[in-house]
């Protein structure tokens, strides 16, 4: 290697470690084709617009629509209703997915109290939220556009029901580069059922690949591609690197070409990443007390797992994790089935909670647990035949979700549904007045963090949103 | 002052007894408030106010002013705020009390205008440079490829020389990759270095033009445009069997040179032309690379307006540069595109329904023809064994009166909804709503087989189990497989009564406004009409007409970004006034000229591209370019350009000596790729079963594209996600590129054949077998550095080989299984390389 080429190669890593400092989007932008021209380390940590309240988010999202009348918005006159259809007034022009308005009402075996100094309302399926209640704000005033899951699921992602936006992780790593030296910066981790999103909910879309989620794999590599193969060993490997370092450098001095710098790190991190990963899901250090909190270890959960492990991948530097979790989709035989799913998840988004609080993570730490739409107060009957088999049909209006940390105002609850929980009667909080907020706690004003393509600047709030003040600390 | 005071008193006066005058009262708010948005000069959202007959047919909404109820004119809503609109003049709260109360009045009284002539609404000339007619320029002398003479007036300009050309191992790569996307053979390339006759390069350059490889080449680039997929996208995520069937088409449409003009009416109109041939009709297919959603609950008539809104953007990207799509909802914010102009571009493809047909390949229809019969009647003979005729009929009356009575019978009604979203190769409700009698024999077997499918809605699981039609499924596909098929495609068909387009307010498909008739964009040249309404296949002659600006542009541009990885117009998608300009725009006038006036021959320009001085110089950087132009847009040098997704695997497979390029077409293929790829879509049914034989090592072209779980390669090396025109890649450099290309089988599979064959085809020495390797994978010869350090890896690996127990590689009779395990990793370090991603 000649003497040019290290002090190029020097120079490269300086930068390309954040060591010069933050870069500006500008320069990003440049690649596109659409300003000035500058190389840079698109995964450099930047600044925001202004000093953040989180730094990074877990994102633990419900996939299919959990019922927020069973769960987080107690509707006692549905028991009354029961069995009868809603008076017309209303559900006239309403549009549903599956039924339609005329069905009858399906009253909630739910009983609900309040927790915590707030009194925050839980049904009897969520013990373990109960205990976090102080921590979190309750938002029971959902607005999403879409009744359809995979358009519900790119809304609420990418901000726009069709396919071919980047989603909320990407924008966020966009904005902020990355912290960790051996991991990507956004995260996805899966359990359950496939969701109907697929990965469309974690594509860069437009933006440069470098901006996607990778997805951590619950069977196999944890990463695509991320372990040695069959019979090759470290040494191999490590060799097999030096090799592919040492030619590409030869080639470097021979054209001069800075790409062939940045694929030579690229090659470093994937290496970084491979050693880095078995410490990652390697539990053992964690005490049992841990273990138990989350309820892991007693049946296989892997929920349970993907929460613990994505407390530490953000103490790894992650930058998003987003956890997909399927499905709430409860078109049948909802009483019989959503404890279930509430046995499966109740337990860890909590002691996600928990843990990050007592390690002083949740300060900086943004989670949500949110889904994509709500469920109706009328049922959904498949099977007439079977009386236990009663579901609940789709509703974008008036459905709950919950946030904590990273400067969420915790304790309080937002939002009034009507008395079925059909309409959203008080603070209204639109998908991307959700997405607003998220930018502003990590620093964002959302109509400034945009991206041009196609003649046009996208942003992740489309052309609306508007930060909910309420939900700040 | 007093006169002043005297004058208004007796204007305020009359003004009460007649209303206001629009001259004295209603124009001067006018004039200051809105005329500056809906006067002579401009017409955002189609209104302009100072002309009465103008002003009274409203805008793209209707009707703004309403003589006589200013309560229920728009005009009043808007300048108030009233209703949830956003107020008017934009960004303000609305107008002053007391100006909204003299338009109040005036529209009360009558909203009288007073009889005058106003200017025309002056026609939007735009100043832009690619709305201006395509230029013939003057040639620059002294250049033998004119191409060299344009870029080297410009390098002169900016005090730059050229560089030298690259070398001929270099050229030949560049050229092959380029032109056919497979590199060349050690045979092909020690020919090139052995012929020293004058033309040898111009030799190459008309065999890969003439490769079939050149087709799949350039396919894949038109593919990306079209947003090509062989599954709906969404949740269910269908595979889609017959999607392949167009891009045969185009593949063959290519190779043959087919005339871009030709190429682009067949495809825009090819159903239209008198005679159409079924050839003719399978071009339309690309416009049914939109996506579907079979979703429950989704509003049919919603996905329809996507879909042909889509159609129209997709028109507008990939023949005009243009991103019209940004008019779907409003007037072009940067360019002259109004909203209007979107939707006459709609109603071109408002009135064309999706029909799947028959379009055999070679030799198929003989070989139907003579089984048909036999298979016709063990095809009944099944039907008739599962009494699905006795059912049906019932079962028709029903699903007709869930539709008239919906909200009765839940079970029903789903039933419905599934007819809308799940019937294959039709439209399940057009059918079930004719008379059977009327239906053609294809209409019935669609209906029947989606009764026999999805009965189960209606009258439940268990019932659905006892007539075993999920038996009766199986044994009908068993009979279609054991029986020739005929090969669909999925084309358009123009509806034969003209539906009438409405233009939609805000880009919302429920609220129509104003209607449109098909028509190009004002900005533009005039579009003949061939009839009283304009057709597609005027579209398609519009677009290919000698005056239009941007056709020819844009697919030249597009040409050489695939040559020079950027396009003269950085920004290949967008020649709108926020796009990037051309950095040599006479070339492009130059080579559009050339493409329009000399037949639209896609191989002709790439020939004169590839033969210029320009194309053939050396890609090593420059120091002083590097300061000077960074971005290598004045082209001193050549680029190197990273190659794309499915190119590196086929490279890989090449120098393995595994990539078999033996057919053309067909259906697409799987590669082996990890399990859990398809498990995070919900469309799981998609199973990925490998393909057998050698198919697998087909082309990337043929990798079966899964919207919602793409094969990960593709997605790693930014393969576009299909889901809008792509009209370039970006080419990102992560780290799971190096994970896919350290890791992957499909890569080792690739280093472990490329080992056997240096072991078994190359020579003895090392030296000369590593001086293969490098040949194989990078078409050049190795130097004596790199030789070394390759030497030193191998014998590292050979001692780390020796005390393994398990080696990577398996058994292979006559080799050394250690050796082979060396050479492979030897294999895989090459395949890792930069320069094997690139072309140089």
């Amino acid at each position: 290697m000649n003497f040019s080429a290290i002090q190029n190669r020097r120079a490269f890593f300086q930068r390309i470690t954040g060591g010069l400092g933050t870069i500006a989007l500008g320069d990003l932008m440049a690649r596109n084709g659409y300003g000035a021209t500058a190389a840079q380390n698109p995964l450099a940590p930047r600044k925001p617009h202004f000093a953040p309240k989180a730094k990074r988010v877990i994102f633990l999202f419900q996939e299919g629509a959990p019922s927020q009348m069973d769960l987080f918005d107690p509707k006692p006159l549905l028991q009354q209703w029961h069995g009868k259809s809603l008076p017309p007034s209303l559900t006239k022009d309403m549009k549903l997915a599956f039924i339609k308005p005329t069905a009858a009402v399906l009253g909630s075996p739910r009983t609900f109290q309040k927790y915590g100094q707030a009194g925050v309302e839980l049904s009897d399926l969520l013990p373990h939220t109960a205990s976090i209640a102080d921590d979190i704000c309750l938002v029971r005033s959902m607005q999403s556009d879409q009744f359809n899951h995979h358009p519900g699921q790119l809304q609420l992602f990418t901000g726009h029901n069709q396919v071919g936006r980047p989603s909320m992780g990407s924008w966020a790593l966009y904005g902020l580069g990355s912290e960790s030296e051996n991991l990507p910066g956004f995260v996805v981790l899966s359990s359950g059922a496939g969701t109907s999103g697929g990965t469309d909910n974690f594509s860069s879309g437009f933006l440069p690949s470098t901006y996607s989620g990778t997805q951590f794999r619950n069977a196999g590599d944890p990463i695509l591609y991320l372990s040695n193969p069959t019979g090759i060993s470290d040494n191999t490997q490590r060799a097999r690197l030096d090799a592919i370092r040492d030619m590409n450098s030869l080639h470097q001095s021979k054209t001069g070409d800075e790409e062939i710098n940045a694929r030579i790190h690229s090659y470093e991190l994937a290496y970084r990443m491979q050693s880095s990963a078995p410490e990652l899901l390697d539990f053992s250090k964690e005490t049992q007390a841990t273990l138990d909190m989350y309820g892991i270890g007693k049946e296989p959960n892997a929920y349970a797992t993907n929460c613990l492990l994505a407390r530490r991948m953000i103490e790894r530097g992650v930058r998003f994790v987003m956890l997909m979790h399927a499905s709430w989709d409860h078109h049948s035989a909802i009483n019989a089935n959503l404890p279930k799913q509430t046995k499966t998840t109740d337990q860890p988004s909590a002691a996600l909670i928990k843990d990050l609080k007592q390690r002083g993570l949740l300060e900086d730490t943004l989670v949500v647990w949110a889904g994509e739409f709500g469920r109706t107060p009328m049922s959904e009957i498949r099977r007439p035949e079977d009386a236990g088999n009663a579901g609940r049909d789709h509703n974008p209006n008036g459905y709950s979700i919950w946030l904590s940390g990273g400067g969420i105002k915790p304790g309080q609850m937002i939002g009034k549904t009507d008395d079925f929980s059909l309409n959203i009667l008080e603070d209204k909080v639109h998908i991307n007045d959700l997405q607003a907020t998220i930018l502003h706690l990590l620093g964002f004003d959302h109509t400034r963090l945009t991206y041009r393509f196609m003649g046009r600047e996208f942003r992740l709030t489309d052309v609306h949103g508007e930060v909910v003040q309420k939900l700040l600390a | 002052m007093q006169r002043t005071i005297l004058t208004c008193l007796i204007a305020a006066v009359s003004a009460a007894a007649q209303g206001p005058d629009f001259v004295k009262d209603v124009e001067p708010i006018f004039a200051a408030k809105c005329y500056g948005c809906h006067g002579p000069s401009k017409q955002n959202s189609g209104l302009r106010l100072d002309d009465r007959a103008a002003a009274m047919a409203g805008g793209y909404g209707g009707k703004v002013i309403i003589p006589g109820d200013p309560g229920s004119s728009l005009l009043v809503q808007r300048i108030t705020g009233a209703n949830g609109l956003r107020p008017m003049p934009m960004g303000s709260k609305g107008l002053p009390a007391e100006q909204v109360s003299v338009i109040r009045s005036w529209i009360e009284k009558g909203a009288a205008y007073p009889a005058r002539e106003t200017a025309k609404a002056s026609a939007p000339q735009s100043r832009h440079w690619a709305f201006q007619p395509i230029r013939k320029p003057d040639v620059p002398a002294g250049a033998s490829n004119a191409i060299d003479g344009f870029v080297r007036a410009q390098l002169a300009k900016q005090s730059m020389t050229p560089s030298a050309e690259a070398p001929k191992a270099t050229l030949l790569r560049r050229a092959a990759l380029d032109l056919t996307g497979v590199p060349p053979t050690p045979a092909e390339l020690q020919a090139f270095l052995h012929d020293n006759s004058a033309n040898a390069y111009e030799k190459q350059v008309e065999r890969l033009l003439a490769s079939p490889q050149f087709g799949e080449q350039w396919a894949r680039h038109w593919l990306d445009q079209a947003r090509y997929a062989d599954s709906d996208g969404y949740e269910k995520d269908w595979a889609r069997p017959w999607s392949w069937r167009w891009r045969n088409w185009v593949i063959d449409a290519i190779n043959h040179d087919m005339p871009f003009d030709q190429f682009t009416r067949e495809q825009i109109a090819g159903d239209l032309i008198p005679n159409a041939t079924v050839e003719q009709r399978v071009a339309t297919g690309f416009h049914r690379n939109t996506l579907t959603n079979r979703e429950g609950g989704i509003d049919n008539n919603q996905f329809r307006f996507e879909n042909v809104a889509d159609r129209s953007s997709t028109v507008g990207a990939v023949w005009l540069g243009l991103t019209v799509g940004c008019a779907q909802c409003h007037d072009h914010k940067y360019d002259p595109i109004k909203q209007k102009d979107f939707y006459q571009l709609y109603a071109f493809f408002d009135n064309a329904d999706e029909e799947d047909i028959d379009a055999p390949l070679a030799g198929e229809l003989g070989l139907w023809m003579r089984q048909a019969d036999q298979f016709e009647a063990k095809r009944e003979e099944l039907i008739a064994s599962y009494k699905v005729r006795e059912k049906q009929p019932a079962w028709e009356v029903d699903m007709l009166d869930a539709f008239k009575n919906p909200g009765r019978r839940t079970d029903w009604d789903l039933a419905w909804d599934c007819l809308l979203k799940l019937t294959e190769g039709g439209d399940g409700e057009r059918i079930i709503k004719k008379p059977a009698a009327q239906r053609t024999a294809r209409e019935k077997r669609i209906l029947e087989t989606h009764f026999i499918r999805n009965y189960h809605f209606a009258i439940g699981s268990k019932a659905y189990k006892e007539i075993k039609f999920d038996e009766l499924d199986k044994k009908l596909g068993a009979l279609e497989q054991a029986y020739p098929q005929l090969t669909q495609a999925y084309t358009l068909l123009e509806n034969p009564v003209a539906r009438q387009s409405f233009l939609r307010v805000r880009g919302d498909f429920k609220q129509m406004g104003i209607p449109v008739e098909p028509d190009a964009p004002g900005f533009l040249p005039a579009l003949q009409k061939s009839g009283a309404r304009a057709t597609r296949l005027d579209l398609a002659n519009w677009l290919n007409a000698p005056e239009n600006p941007l056709t020819a542009r844009v697919t030249v541009n597009r040409i050489w970004q695939e040559l020079f990885g950027q396009g003269l117009v950085k920004t290949s998608e967008d020649f709108g006034v926020m796009g990037a300009r051309p950095s040599h725009p006479e070339l492009l006038d130059y080579l559009a000229s050339q493409f329009r006036d000399n037949g639209w021959s896609r191989k002709q320009i790439i020939r004169q591209i590839v033969t210029s001085a320009t194309y053939k110089q050396s890609s090593a950087s420059r120091p002083e370019l590097a300061e000077k132009d960074p971005d290598n847009k004045w082209l001193a040098r050549q680029t190197r350009v990273r190659l794309n997704a499915e190119t590196i695997r086929d490279a890989a497979l090449a120098s393995a000596g595994l990539l078999d390029v033996s057919k053309i077409g067909g259906p697409s293929i799987r590669p082996p790729q990890p399990e859990g790829v398809t498990s995070i879509g919900y469309g799981r049914g998609t199973k990925w079963e490998v393909s057998p034989g050698t198919d697998r090592y087909r082309r990337g072209i043929y990798i079966h594209f899964q919207r919602t779980t793409p094969y990960p390669l593709l997605m790693n090396f930014d393969g576009p996600r299909s889901t809008a025109a792509a009209c370039r890649r970006l080419r990102s450099n992560t780290s799971l590129q190096a994970l896919n290309l350290l890791n992957d089988p499909v890569f080792l599979e690739a280093a472990e054949a490329m080992a056997l064959r240096i072991l078994r085809e190359g020579p003895a020495s090392n030296k000369d077998r590593i001086a293969l390797a490098v040949q194989l994978a990078l078409s050049r010869e190795a130097s004596n550095a790199e030789a070394e350090r390759l030497s030193r890896y191998l014998d590292q690996q050979r001692t780390l080989f020796a005390a393994e127990k398990t080696l990577p590689v398996p058994a292979v009779p006559g080799v050394d299984r250690a050796e082979h395990a060396a050479w492979t990793g030897l294999a895989s370090v090459i395949l890792n390389l930069d320069e094997f991603v690139n072309r140089e």
